[in-house]
């Protein structure tokens, strides 16, 4: 097991280097620069731009300045914001827990409504039920966020008025946010009702964000479950009179989870993708806001640096996939 | 097969319960809370080291005080921090008496020891004047505006005459000094706060943890959810109202609106246009609308062909259809220009006579400076949205129309907004859409700023140094009488008319959307939110 992680590990190294080069290169490749914003419509003058210049290391070369870049990253040094001079790592860390939060919730939505339905729709295959499901997961899974987003809005916080619009909690609560997971501030605050405010406010972000990787949980489980429901050893288990429920989820859902575990993992991109646009909408200080604002800043740190770490988090739940995956499917660790 | 059904059915049920344990939005009826839904987080809270109007909104026009100030919701300049000023003869010498009993703010690491004096005025000033000021490259040091406004050339030196009296040196006499100074930039910061964080080794807690004499104390800052102030009990005008003061950060339009319906916030800004008629239509929302200062313009590059001639630039005014514009991209929320100016500003020239929209006038111009068969060109959009050209893509489709009927055939060019900038200030483009927002009120921030010899490869997109109107706008400057500077600026106006270096377009009509509840809400022709002297019904 342990070699199978360190392959694993060494694996992430160069996927690493690679993802170094192209934020860089992304980023640089961008028109303008950091002192173009700052200037706006009234510019800056030469001397102060080739003072600041100096200052943010943009004078260099590019190759010189990736290198720099490079050899900062090793030591864990991802630079400070040309906005407001505070280290990008602190930066991240600050709005990191609010993303976490709403990830969390938005794939613990996703799974336990997808996983659900798709057993129900493979074990009823060609019944309305899976009908409906199918329907639902490929609209689901076609709709543009945005638009999904200020859908929900307008029907449940304006016209129904059952949640807010956006944020994270009333701002008539003001407490200290100790771990910046909301959920878990709001209850230490002891504050009356600033945890019932919590959980409405995620509501909306949670269904918006979570609504892709369910259609493609549930489209995932669903077809797994009738391909490993047609297998000879659950007909032989059936034979052997085991009751339907211990046949489909023992026997069943065992094996057909493997697929779905590997799906789970890669649509933690997806979300982290889809955080961006739900972040923008619902007002969530996340780490997609943040990402969103910096490029419009020319904030080359921040922009790199928040590549780097949102990167290195999907590489992490993918490690950490591919582990749980050898431990339910032991065949895949032994053949490699 | 029926039961395993039901008890996953089950699960799924609980689970879809749990999330849809929906509660009603917490009103913010709380006891004179406004809420204010903001467009973005402020860049900082120190105003003179940055330009965008968020940073301001959430320091300067709450926070801080200068010397004088514009009177709420006009362009008018009243005395603050300063009680009252001499102006030497020569126009050079400016004295301020400082106003007495005027307190600082105080928070965890700072109580102050003394009131407001004459050195605050020096460290605010200095700071941003002098390069071995201790603070002057503290937090980046740019100070944009201060240079924007050229302070650095136009201040010598700052004197401290006693604790109460304060002189500025100018270089050369500058009508336009008194309005800089009430510009956000000028704002006065603690010199004892200083000082305290310099010796405690942290100088830049000075413009993250503020400390002004304004009228709200800064409380705290979440980034990208919320801005927190309360009410300061010793402001020098007297307490606020309101006891405390919120930003939403909310940077998406259809929601800060969808925001104020369900009544998370009292008041916001940029609304879309679209949604203009529906908040009109709310009776919980009064709609406030007034004109904007600011100008919108289509320049002409008179360093290209064919637009070194008056004549072209002349005939393809003429060709545009203003009325159109403004009804299909203003959707009625702007006035046609005829003026860089626009009216809010005083030496406005009513008398100026715009170019008609008259196509046949216009083919017989151009067949007159030899263009008869039209030519070729450009037209450059601008990818933003800004209060002065709320679609400029739009604009110019129908420019191109309006010219393609008098056989000039445009190509309509975008870039990313900051390459559009850097682009259009090394003169790449042929025609392009752009605009300006005043910063203080005074016609030299448009005329001398927009169209000056100084401002060519600058801010003057069209390349236009004209001498007969540079004249103009010079002697205006360095005129200290009102009476004279108004007719220098008027006549100005006729010449800039007479070689029309832009197509001018459009003054905006400004909307701000505000609660019921609110009263006195005023717009801020500067485009900023001033929420002293407002207040919620009970």
């Amino acid at each position: 097991m342990l070699s199978f992680v360190l392959r694993r590990l060494a694996l992430v190294i160069p996927t690493f280097f690679g993802v170094t080069l192209v934020a860089f290169l992304l980023v640089h490749l961008i028109p303008g620069d950091a002192i173009d914003v700052l200037g706006g419509e009234r510019g800056v003058s030469p001397e102060l731009r080739a003072r600041l210049m100096a200052e943010l290391g943009l004078d260099k070369p590019l190759w010189q300045q990736y290198l720099i870049y490079v050899g900062n990253v090793f030591q864990g040094d991802l630079g400070i914001s040309t906005l407001n001079r505070k280290p990008v790592w602190e930066e991240f860390f600050a709005r990191f827990p609010a993303t976490l939060e709403l990830s969390i919730t938005a794939i613990l939505f996703a799974i336990i409504v997808g996983l659900p339905a798709g057993i129900i729709a493979g074990v009823r295959r060609g019944s309305a039920f899976d009908h409906s499901v199918m329907g639902a997961a490929l609209t689901g899974y076609s709709m543009p966020i945005f638009w999904w987003a200020l859908l929900m809005i307008f029907f449940f916080s304006v016209t129904l008025g059952w949640t807010p619009v956006s944020g994270r909690i009333s701002v008539i609560y003001f407490f200290d946010q100790p771990t910046g997971f909301m959920l878990i501030d709001s209850l230490l605050s002891g504050e009356k009702g600033a945890f019932r405010s919590a959980v409405s406010h995620l509501i909306l972000p949670t269904i918006v964000l979570g609504t892709i990787p369910l259609a493609v949980i549930a489209r995932m489980t669903r077809s797994s479950m009738i391909e490993v429901l047609s297998d000879d050893y659950i007909r032989t288990a059936r034979a052997k009179g085991l009751s339907p429920f211990l046949v489909v989820n023992v026997h069943a859902l065992r094996n057909a989870l493997i697929p779905v575990i590997t799906v789970i993992g890669l649509q933690v991109g997806t979300l982290l993708a889809g955080a961006i646009l739900t972040e923008t909408i619902f007002s969530w200080p996340g780490i997609g806001r943040w990402m969103i604002e910096s490029i419009g800043r020319r904030d080359y740190p921040s922009v790199q640096g928040g590549i780097l770490l949102i990167a290195s988090a999907v590489i992490i739940v993918n490690l950490v996939v591919d582990v749980l995956y050898s431990i339910i499917n032991p065949r895949i660790r032994y053949a490699s | 097969m029926k039961k395993p059904i039901t008890g996953l059915a089950v699960t799924a049920a609980v689970a879809a319960a749990g999330l849809a344990l929906a509660t009603a939005p917490a009103k913010t009826a709380h006891a004179k809370t406004l809420v204010y839904c903001s467009e973005g987080d402020p860049s900082g809270f120190n105003p003179s080291l940055f330009t965008d109007g968020t940073t301001f909104d959430a320091s300067s026009r709450q926070i801080y005080n200068r010397l004088v100030e514009f009177e709420r919701g006009t362009t008018n300049i009243i005395p603050a921090l300063a009680e009252s000023w001499e102006v030497s003869e020569d126009g050079q010498t400016y004295t301020f008496k400082l106003r007495p009993g005027v307190k600082f703010h105080s928070n965890d690491s700072f109580a102050p020891s003394r009131d407001f004096n004459a050195d605050d005025v020096l460290y605010s000033f200095e700071r941003q004047l002098l390069e071995d000021h201790p603070f002057h490259t503290v937090s980046g040091g740019t100070y944009e505006y201060f240079a924007a406004m050229s302070m650095d050339s136009l201040v010598t030196s700052i004197e401290k005459v006693d604790d109460m009296t304060v002189r500025f040196n100018l270089s050369r006499p500058e009508a336009p000094f008194i309005a800089n100074l009430g510009m956000d930039f000028a704002s006065v910061l603690s010199a004892e706060y200083a000082q305290q964080m310099l010796d405690a080794g942290t100088p830049e807690q000075v413009d993250l943890a503020p400390i002004g004499t304004g009228p709200f104390v800064f409380v705290d800052f979440q980034p990208g959810a919320t801005v927190r102030f309360r009410a300061f009990d010793d402001y020098f005008r007297g307490r606020s109202p309101l006891d405390n003061l919120v930003f939403a950060i909310t940077p998406d339009s259809s929601v800060r609106f969808a925001k104020m319906q369900a009544g998370e916030c009292h008041v916001t800004l940029n609304p879309n246009p679209a949604d203009l008629q529906a908040m009109a239509d709310d009776p919980e929302i009064d709609l406030i609308q007034r004109e904007g200062l600011n100008v919108g313009y289509l320049a002409y590059n008179t360093e290209k062909e064919p637009y070194t001639d008056a004549r072209v630039r002349k005939a393809l005014n003429m060709a545009i259809n203003k009325q159109a514009i403004i009804d299909a991209v203003f959707q009625d929320a702007g006035t046609i220009a005829k003026n860089p100016l626009p009216p809010t500003i005083w030496s406005y020239n009513e008398a100026t006579v715009d170019d008609d929209y008259d196509p046949g006038a216009a083919k017989a111009l151009l067949a007159e400076a030899g263009f008869g068969d039209g030519f070729e060109t450009d037209i450059w959009a601008m990818p933003v949205q800004r209060p002065y050209n709320p679609n400029a893509r739009r604009m110019a489709e129908l420019i191109q129309a309006d010219w393609a009927a008098v056989g000039v055939t445009a190509e309509i060019v975008s870039f990313e907004w900051p390459e559009y900038l850097k682009r259009s200030k090394d003169a790449e483009h042929q025609t392009l859409l752009l605009g300006w927002t005043g910063d203080n009120g005074d016609p030299d921030n448009f005329l001398a700023t927009l169209l000056g010899c100084d401002a060519v490869r600058g801010s003057n997109r069209a390349q236009w140094c004209h001498q007969p109107f540079e004249e103009l706008v010079q002697a205006a400057k360095v005129t200290a009488d009102v009476d004279e500077r108004t007719r220098l600026y008027e006549q100005a106006q006729l010449v800039f008319k007479e070689e029309a270096p832009w197509a001018t377009i459009a003054h905006s009509v400004v909307s701000q959307p505000v609660r019921a509840e609110v009263i006195d809400w005023k717009i801020d022709p500067f485009g900023g939110n001033i929420f002293y002297g407002v207040d919620l019904a009970e």
